[in-house]
C-alpha cells in the first residue's frame, strides 16, 4: 500500500499561528508567531524566515525577537503579501520556512566595542542583536545604538528604545528627519550622531541596517574614523525568492543574499553596491 | 568677560581648532559670553544676522514656522557646534528661527566686528570661509539626503 508522499523538504512551509499582534506605526506590526505542531523555530539574530500568506505569496523576513517563545516578526505594509500579514489577528495561520542566512555574527567579535546604526524599520533585524548585547553586557565592550526614522511617529519599538535609554551600560542616540517643535531629540541623519558617542574604532564592530544609501554613508564615515571595512557588517535586502541559493533571484555578483547573507561585511559588498547593473 | 576669558574659550571649541594663538587672540576680541534660557528664542528669521553663535552648552533648534504647519525643526545643534552662517554672506539676514531647546551657553561673536577683522585679513577670511563653508557642506548633504526620505520606501513584497 501506498502511503501519503513526503511533502517535507526545504520549499515546504510549516504552519504558525499568529499568538498575538502589536502595533508599532501607522503601518508596521509586530506579530508574534506560534508553530501549529512541532518545536518552535529558532532564530539567530539577523536570520530571517520566509512567510507565506496564502494564496497571495511569500516574503523574506528578518526575525525582530523572541518573546514568552514565540518568534517576532515585524512587518511594515508595503505590498500584497506584507499588507496581508499586516491586516492578520491573533489566530490567523500562515506558512512559515526558516530559518535562513548568517545572522550578525556577534560571537566572532569576543569584547568589541559594539556600534549599531538602524534606519527606519532596519532596525527590527538589528533589535534582537542589541537585546543579545544587553543580555550578556560582559562578552562586550561598549555598547552605542544609532537609530534614525523619519519622524517620531513613525519610530519603531518605542519602548524598547526608552528601555535602552534608561540602560548606564549603553549609549542609546535616536535622530529624525522632521521634527515638531516638541521634539527634544536630535534632529538630521543617522551619521551625525556617530561622533556623539564614544566607541573605539580599532577594535569596534558595526553592525548596520536601513536602506543601502544610509549603510554607505554610515559605512563611509565609520572608515574615515578608522573602523575597518571587514568590522562594519550590513544587512543586504535584495530579491529573495526560495531563500536556499537555488533559484538566483537574490544573486549579487558573487553573493547569494539569502544563502551567503543576508549579512556581509562591507568590504565584500562595497564595490558591488556601487553597480547599478547588479 | 574678559577677552582672555574668551580666547581660552574658543581655544577648546572644534570650529577655531588649528588657527594660531595669535589669530584666536585676534578673533576673541569680537566674542563675548553669553546665556539663554530654556524656550527663548535666539533670533528669528529676517532679523539682521549681526552675530554668530558657538555653543558651550546646551542645545539649540533651528527651526521654520508656518501658520498652516506651525513650528518644524530643521536641525538641532549642541556643545562645539556653530549657530549662524548668514552672518558671512550678503544680505546678512537669518533664514530660520533659533530656539533654545534648554538652557545654553554661548560665546557671541559679533559680525561686524569679524567681518572687518576678515577684510582687514584676507587670510582669516579665506580660514572663515572655509570652515563655514564646511559646517553648509555638512547640512546641505544632510538636507539632501532626508529629502530623498530614505526611510519611506520599503521593496514591496
Amino acid at each position: 500500500m501506498v502511503g501519503p508522499a513526503d511533502m517535507s523538504g526545504p520549499m515546504t512551509p510549516r504552519i504558525f499561528r499568529v499568538a498575538s499582534k502589536r502595533r508599532e506605526t501607522a503601518d508596521t506590526v509586530t506579530l508574534a508567531f506560534d508553530p501549529l505542531e512541532g518545536p518552535q523555530i529558532e532564530l539567530r539574530p539577523g536570520q530571517f524566515d520566509m512567510l507565506y500568506a496564502f494564496g497571495i505569496g511569500e516574503v523574506p523576513i528578518s526575525m525582530s525577537g523572541m518573546s514568552e517563545g514565540s518568534v517576532l516578526h515585524t512587518v511594515r505594509a508595503v505590498g500584497a503579501v506584507t499588507r496581508a500579514i499586516y491586516d492578520a489577528g491573533e489566530g490567523d495561520v500562515f506558512g512559515m520556512r526558516g530559518p535562513y542566512g548568517n545572522g550578525w555574527g556577534l560571537e566572532d567579535h569576543p569584547g568589541a566595542d559594539v556600534l549599531i546604526v538602524a534606519g527606519g524599520i532596519g532596525l527590527a533585524p538589528l533589535r534582537p542583536a542589541i537585546e543579545h548585547v544587553l543580555a550578556h553586557r560582559e562578552l562586550h565592550g561598549k555598547l552605542s545604538v544609532l537609530i534614525g526614522a523619519r519622524s517620531p511617529e513613525l519610530l519603531i519599538f518605542q519602548d524598547d528604545i526608552a528601555r535602552w535609554q534608561a540602560r548606564l551600560d549603553a549609549q542609546v542616540r535616536v535622530t529624525i528627519d522632521v521634527a515638531p517643535s516638541e521634539w527634544r531629540g536630535a534632529v538630521g541623519l543617522v551619521t551625525e550622531l556617530i561622533p556623539r558617542v564614544s566607541f573605539d574604532p580599532g577594535r569596534t564592530v558595526a553592525l548596520v541596517c536601513g536602506p543601502e544609501i544610509m549603510m554607505r554613508a554610515v559605512a563611509t564615515d565609520l572608515m574615515d574614523l578608522g573602523v575597518a571595512s571587514d568590522q562594519i557588517r550590513i544587512s543586504m535586502e535584495r530579491n529573495m525568492k526560495c531563500a536556499i541559493g537555488h533559484c538566483g533571484h537574490c544573486q549579487f555578483g558573487p553573493e547569494f543574499v539569502c544563502k551567503d547573507g543576508p549579512i556581509f561585511p562591507y568590504e565584500r559588498v562595497e564595490s558591488l553596491m556601487r553597480v547599478r547593473e547588479v | 568677560m574678559a577677552t582672555r576669558d574668551i580666547r581660552e574659550l574658543l581655544k577648546e571649541q572644534a570650529f577655531f581648532q588649528g588657527l594660531g594663538e595669535e589669530t584666536i587672540a585676534f578673533i576673541s576680541g569680537c566674542g563675548s559670553n553669553v546665556h539663554f534660557e530654556a524656550d527663548r528664542f535666539i533670533f528669528h528669521e529676517g532679523e539682521p544676522a549681526d552675530c554668530f553663535y558657538v555653543i558651550r552648552s546646551g542645545r539649540v533648534a533651528l527651526e521654520v514656522h508656518g501658520a498652516d504647519r506651525g513650528s518644524l525643526v530643521l536641525d538641532i545643534v549642541g556643545e562645539g557646534d556653530i549657530v549662524g552662517a548668514s552672518w558671512l554672506f550678503p544680505p546678512y539676514r537669518w533664514e530660520f528661527d533659533a530656539r533654545a531647546v534648554e538652557e545654553v551657553s554661548a560665546v557671541r561673536l559679533d559680525a561686524t566686528c569679524l567681518r572687518a577683522k576678515c577684510e582687514e585679513d584676507p587670510r582669516l577670511g579665506y580660514e572663515m570661509m572655509k570652515r563655514v563653508a564646511e559646517i553648509m557642506r555638512r547640512r546641505m548633504q544632510s538636507a539632501r539626503m532626508r529629502l530623498l526620505d530614505l526611510y519611506g520606501h520599503g521593496r514591496a513584497g
